[in-house]
């Protein structure tokens, strides 16, 4: 007990250990309090909760490649889209109509490791030629490459399945679960448990853990060798390399290290989904885990998951619910008017906001970063680095040179 | 003895402009061994055509009877030639106790493997780095500002912690780049002080100085560089009454 006390006061005033705490607690009660709040009918918040945890897994993922060692990587999805069509091809009956005419089942968690372990060797592929160059030119490189992956996998013909993709793929398996009352059943033990739409709590559960082992990776790469390098070689390349760092094999681990994260949540949504498209794949994306990143506080792995989560929130719960309550609010305020649509082109509130999803996402973007320029939880670094340029206007942001 | 360090005809051109040329030493294990020359001479070029940072249009480098001429930085590191900057290179934004841990990079052990799942391995090489990279900083004299970031450091304090990071790296070399620019001449002191004793830890020390109290004091010998040529080479007091030299620091008399 005296342990725990010292560690719980040794880490009081650790912004991150609190950080983490919170979004321990948050993560246990978080289903039951939905389930509560919607009178047992938030089955839907549950699923979007682990939905956002694919992409709170990428972007713990690029906080290796931007965060910690300041590669711009703008075509992120790309390992995302070749995991999931790795996990589609390995784990569907898919195959079976291509000419090889012979389906592969990889069970559920080889398959997910298969698919990360193809991203991981794209990402080398990739990085091999380009992290030769610096800042802005490899920016523009992984643009591309994050613009011709999906292309790719569109016109890969009967190998990828067009344009419709490649549906019905396995979905995730546990080798056992326990049911219990806390979702109205009676306490069991499940053997060879399949995870589907009819029990999101397993999935929820299922994500968090995942979640949290990439966490505690991440943290040992970060107090590592590794972490120290990269950092480093953001810092300065030339004494990094002076110092004896390899720089092109550190950053090319970054990348790769990015790259299987990044394959391994493709492969983990991929199975869920029970269905790949190129459509889910895009730029956008790319841009959307770069912002959570960014947002939530470059270099530093609670500020990213946190803006993973916060930003997944916005778009995938308060926008598409934003016209809606918009319209009940001008309701109760007594402008009910304004709902219906006019001849004089007024198409009414709820259309007109949802027509402006973009731009209300916009403005919350450019507001968070007005008023936490750092991000919602900075790395200590990042923030000296903010305030000392402040103070002293010191040139761009090192992380992007 | 076998010199540590051998250069033959190292010659470095930027397009029309011959930085270095053709230039030829040997420097012995054990000595401190100094170049001079003016402004622009090509000291510094010289100092990354050895370390790798550019690799030679012509000539040679031999380290330890190991040819090393355009290896790339972190090769001749790994082999054991460490170096420090004219214009401090810190990674600003890591303690000053992260800096010297970064130098041991090349000299650890543990695996991607070892990385990912904090292996007793980890822990204990981990271990050890602190260890060695207190004793470093002790040795410096900045134990007590270990958890400072480098870029809140005093001036000296700096310097003192380029050299701690390029002792971590456990060289047989250390090229010193104008080590005692800016110092007060109390501070130079206690950097000479310093230079004997890493040369007591069986170290090489190469170092380009402008100060020739420093230079004349601290080398045995002595290579004089101008126009990225080498002019004149040998012990203090023959260089310091060599008619090129006087004529390449002070011009040609009338």
């Amino acid at each position: 007990m005296s342990r725990l006390r010292g560690f719980i006061r040794s880490n009081a005033r650790n912004p991150n250990a609190i950080a983490y705490a919170l979004m321990l607690v948050a993560a246990l009660f978080y289903p039951a309090i939905v389930q509560f709040a919607n009178g047992g009918n938030g089955d839907y918040l549950v699923g979007l909760a682990a939905d956002g945890g694919v992409y709170v897994l990428m972007a713990i993922g690029l906080n290796v490649v931007v965060g910690f060692a300041g590669l711009l990587d703008l075509g992120y999805a790309a390992f995302f889209a070749i995991g999931s069509y790795t996990y589609a091809e390995v784990a569907s009956y898919h195959l079976g109509v291509t000419p090889i005419g012979h389906a592969l089942h990889v069970p559920f968690w080889l398959a997910l490791f298969v698919g990360m372990f193809i991203a991981a060797v794209a990402g080398a592929l990739l990085g091999a030629p380009t992290l030769r160059l610096r800042g802005d030119y490899l920016a523009i490189v992984t643009l591309g490459f994050g613009e011709i992956v999906p292309i790719v996998f569109r016109n890969g013909g009967i190998w990828t399945g067009g344009v419709p993709g490649i549906s019905a793929l396995d979905q995730p398996t546990l080798p056992g679960w326990i049911q219990g009352p806390w979702i109205g059943q009676a306490l069991a033990w499940v053997p060879d448990f399949r995870l589907n739409s009819g029990n999101l709590t397993a999935y929820y559960v299922l994500m968090m853990v995942l979640i949290a082992l990439s966490v505690v990776i991440v943290h040992n790469l970060y107090n590592s060798r590794l972490g120290r390098a990269w950092m480093a070689v953001r810092e300065d390349e030339t004494a990094a390399a002076a110092s004896g760092v390899n720089t092109v094999s550190i950053k090319l681990l970054a990348f790769s290290i990015g790259a299987a994260t990044s394959g391994f949540a493709g492969a983990f949504y991929g199975a869920k989904l029970s269905y790949v498209s190129s459509e889910n794949f895009g730029f956008t994306v790319s841009v959307t885990v770069l912002a959570m990143v960014v947002l939530g506080g470059m270099g530093n792995i609670p500020g990213a998951m946190l803006g993973g989560f916060v930003l997944y929130f916005i778009l995938y719960w308060l926008l598409p619910n934003a016209p809606q309550q918009v319209e009940s609010l001008t309701t109760a305020v007594g402008l009910g008017s304004l709902n219906a649509a006019t001849p004089g082109g007024w198409p009414g509130i709820a259309t007109e906001v949802a027509n402006s999803k973009f731009l209300i996402f916009g403005l919350i973007l450019v507001g968070i970063m007005l008023l936490r320029p750092q991000g919602l939880l900075p790395s200590q670094v990042r923030k000296q680095e903010l305030t000392h340029s402040a103070h002293e206007a010191v040139a761009a942001p090192r992380q992007l040179q | 003895m076998a010199p540590i360090l051998r250069l033959e005809g190292v010659t470095k051109r930027f397009g029309g402009l011959v930085a270095v040329d053709n230039v030829s030493f040997e420097v012995q294990p054990g000595e401190v061994f100094a170049l001079i020359g003016p402004n622009g001479a090509g000291k510094t070029t010289l100092f990354n055509c050895i370390t790798g940072i550019y690799k030679p249009s012509l000539g040679k480098v031999t380290f330890q009877d190991r040819d090393l001429t355009g290896s790339l930085p972190h090769r001749t590191a790994k082999a054991g030639i460490a170096r420090t900057f004219q214009n401090i290179r810190l990674f600003e934004y890591m303690s000053a106790l992260d800096n010297v841990r970064l130098g041991h990079h090349c000299r650890m052990h543990a695996k991607l493997w070892d990385s990912l799942f904090k292996t007793p391995l980890e822990t204990r090489e981990e271990r050890q780095v602190i260890e060695h990279s207190m004793e470093l900083l002790k040795l410096v004299e900045l134990d007590n500002v270990a958890d400072s970031y480098a870029r809140n450091l005093a001036y000296g304090q700096q310097r003192r912690l380029e050299i701690a990071r390029a002792l971590a790296t456990d060289p047989k070399l250390l090229l010193l780049d104008e080590p005692a620019a800016g110092f007060t001449p109390q501070e130079k002191v206690e950097l000479m002080e310093l230079v004997q004793v890493i040369l007591d830890r069986g170290i090489t020390v190469f170092l380009i100085e402008h100060d020739m109290r420093v230079v004349m004091q601290a080398s045995k010998r002595i290579v004089v560089l101008d126009h990225g040529e080498k002019i004149a080479e040998g012990t203090p007091a023959e260089v310091r009454n060599n008619q090129r030299v006087i004529e390449a620091y002070l011009g040609k008399s009338a």
